[in-house]
């Protein structure tokens, strides 16, 4: 709020001046709330068991460098797997042949009604389903066979497991951003020659992806925290290789800092990068459609947090 | 060459109905080639209905309707009538014109992309053929300088005139109008209008659905009156202009 500034004008013309309030109550509202959060963080700022220059010291060690590293791109492979499969199952769900239509239909049920830690530990343990996977041009003697534990290593069980599931959530938004497309331009597509296959490649596609790709930052920046999850199977990930030193040295508040710190770091590094994005495509049209993000309803029901994957009742249709 | 031959459309009796609501009812309608056939008629007496069928965005349920030569869905082999798979539809319609009410351009393209979309696409033109071609049409409809501006960025009349080129490029048999002027500021409509007639006086098949009844007067050939499914009056238009008809008369004097 701003306060006027211009006096008021008696009836002499005279300048009569305002008498400012104080309020009272907000001061003393603000001041004991902010003790409150003082004395909150002094708990662990100045816990003499809290050990913060081994905090400073784990902060840079390789280690946790390393496990960096490796969440942000399981994250993106993650993410970009599942926006592949997501669009492949959108298409699907929304084509004529009503085979493709339960297949995607009872994919993305089987993946939204499964928890992704249930999923995560499943891919883990694929050689006790699969041992070996073996890939043969049938009924010659050509082929390959990999001894699937060698293949599934905890990193590689997480790409799929978050993956798979994220697409799962996210063939429900490509949907509706398939559907959001102009029914007027498929009309013209089809008018002017094109065949059903062309009109969504060429005319509604890109059109779609335009309202897709920036929530996908959203999913982005939720993922690289969902990555913690792979501590079950161990990756080589953040929270696996803090997790393996605290088990160690038994410093557990001090790696969980640690991470703390680079979850925040990596999030402000890409929620700056999708202020770009936003930029670029438009925020109105971002915001529109931006929910409460699919992983973090993932983390939620991994977590326990009972959250039922209600459809948002907002633009976004999902 | 026989009457038939010159029968570029040829509806028969065409039924068709949404769900239990029966919007055509026998409709039966000729246009021959080089024919301006203007259809009027009040809302929801079907005449987008019948429009769309003539290109197949809507299928009938009964009757004969023939387009440039085809039962429209269906091809006679052996006698028997074989429904059209998605090539067949595609090669039919890249035949075919239309040109909708609301435009209906691409909206991530911009004009000369719009047009030589389907050149590219199912012309299977060059990338230069396309755009040379497409800038041609652009010419022609008076938008050669605003070929590299997205639909967003035309006005209403501009935007249509775009939809006119891109039908056109393709050089269709048959061109249909839905309405073309009807989503326009009326100051815009002179534009749109002044280019279909010099595509009618080029020789172009047109089946226009417009309440324009001057341009019915001008360069229609024939003019049709739609009430509830079924073509109440056709005729020269200056004569259906006088009909004695009181329903189709109150009709074109709320138009006028
Ligand atoms: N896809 C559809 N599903 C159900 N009903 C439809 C559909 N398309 C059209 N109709 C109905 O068919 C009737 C005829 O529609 P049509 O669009 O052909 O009328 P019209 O003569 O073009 O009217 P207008 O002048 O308003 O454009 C209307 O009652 C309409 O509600
Ligand atoms: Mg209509």
């Amino acid at each position: 709020m701003t306060r006027r500034t211009a006096p008021f004008i008696g009836p002499q013309g005279e300048e009569l001046s305002i008498a400012r309030r104080w309020h009272i109550r907000r001061w003393i509202v603000g001041a004991i709330a902010l003790a409150a959060v003082l004395w909150f963080v002094s708990i662990f700022v100045f816990s003499d068991r809290i050990r913060w220059e081994r905090v400073g010291e784990y902060l840079f060690y390789e280690h946790i460098l390393n496990g960096v590293v490796a969440t942000i791109w399981i994250s993106l492979a993650a993410t970009v797997l599942g926006l592949v499969l997501g669009v492949l199952f959108a298409i699907m769900k929304l084509a004529k042949n009503p085979v493709l239509k339960w297949i995607a239909e009872a994919y993305i049920w089987f993946f939204r009604g499964t928890p992704v830690l249930v999923q995560l530990i499943f891919w883990f343990n694929l050689a006790l389903l699969l041992p070996y996977i073996t890939l043969k041009i049938p009924f010659t003697s050509i082929g390959m066979r990999w001894d699937t534990n060698s293949l599934i290593s905890g990193d590689t069980a997480a790409i799929l497991g978050l993956g798979l599931n994220l697409s799962a959530y996210f063939a429900e938004t490509v949907r509706a951003g398939i559907m959001a497309v102009d029914r007027g331009q498929t009309e013209a597509a089809k008018a002017g020659g094109m065949t059903s296959s062309q009109t969504m490649r060429i005319i509604v596609l890109p059109q779609a992806l335009k309202i897709i790709i920036p929530p996908t930052a959203n999913e982005f920046i939720s993922m690289l925290k969902t990555t913690s999850l792979i501590v079950v199977v161990a990756g080589n990930d953040l929270m696996t290789n803090a997790s393996n030193i605290y088990k160690q040295n038994n410093l557990v508040i001090e790696l969980l800092i640690v991470c703390s710190i680079w979850y925040m770091f990596m999030t402000a590094i890409a929620t700056y990068l999708q202020s770009l994005l936003e930029k670029r495509f438009g925020a109105d049209r971002v915001r529109a459609i931006r929910g409460t993000s699919i992983g973090q309803r993932m983390l939620d029901a991994a977590t326990g947090a009972i959250r039922l994957p209600v459809r948002n009742g907002g633009k976004g249709a999902r | 060459m026989s009457e038939s031959n010159s029968l570029l459309v040829q509806a028969k009796g065409v039924r068709k109905s949404f769900g239990t609501h029966e919007v055509l009812k026998g409709i039966d309608f000729q246009v021959h080639k080089g024919e301006v056939s203007v259809i009027v008629g009040p809302s929801g007496s079907g005449k987008s209905t019948f429009l769309r069928a003539m290109n197949g965005l809507e299928l009938i349920d009964a009757g004969s309707l023939i387009v440039d030569g085809e039962q429209v869905g269906y091809s006679l082999s052996d006698g028997r009538y074989r429904e059209w798979g998605d090539g067949d539809w595609a090669k039919f319609r890249s035949r075919i014109g239309m040109v909708f009410q609301r435009f209906n351009l691409y909206a991530h393209f911009d004009a000369l992309e719009n047009v030589a979309a389907s050149l590219i696409h199912v012309k299977k033109l060059s990338k230069a053929k396309a755009r040379e071609r497409a800038r041609e049409q652009l010419d022609r409809v008076g938008l050669a300088d605003h070929s590299h501006k997205r639909p967003h960025q035309l006005s209403g009349g501009q935007q249509q005139r775009v939809a006119i080129a891109r039908a056109l490029a393709m050089d269709p048999d048959l061109m249909l109008f839905d309405e073309p002027t009807s989503a326009l500021d009326p100051e815009l409509v002179d534009e749109v209008l002044e280019t279909m007639k010099a595509l009618a006086e080029g020789g172009m098949t047109m089946v226009v659905v417009t309440h324009e009844v001057g341009f019915a007067r001008e360069v229609g050939d024939s003019l049709a009156f739609f009430d509830e499914g079924i073509v109440m009056e056709k005729d020269e238009p200056e004569l259906l202009l006088k009909t004695e008809n009181p329903r189709v008369r109150s009709f074109l004097d709320r138009v006028r």
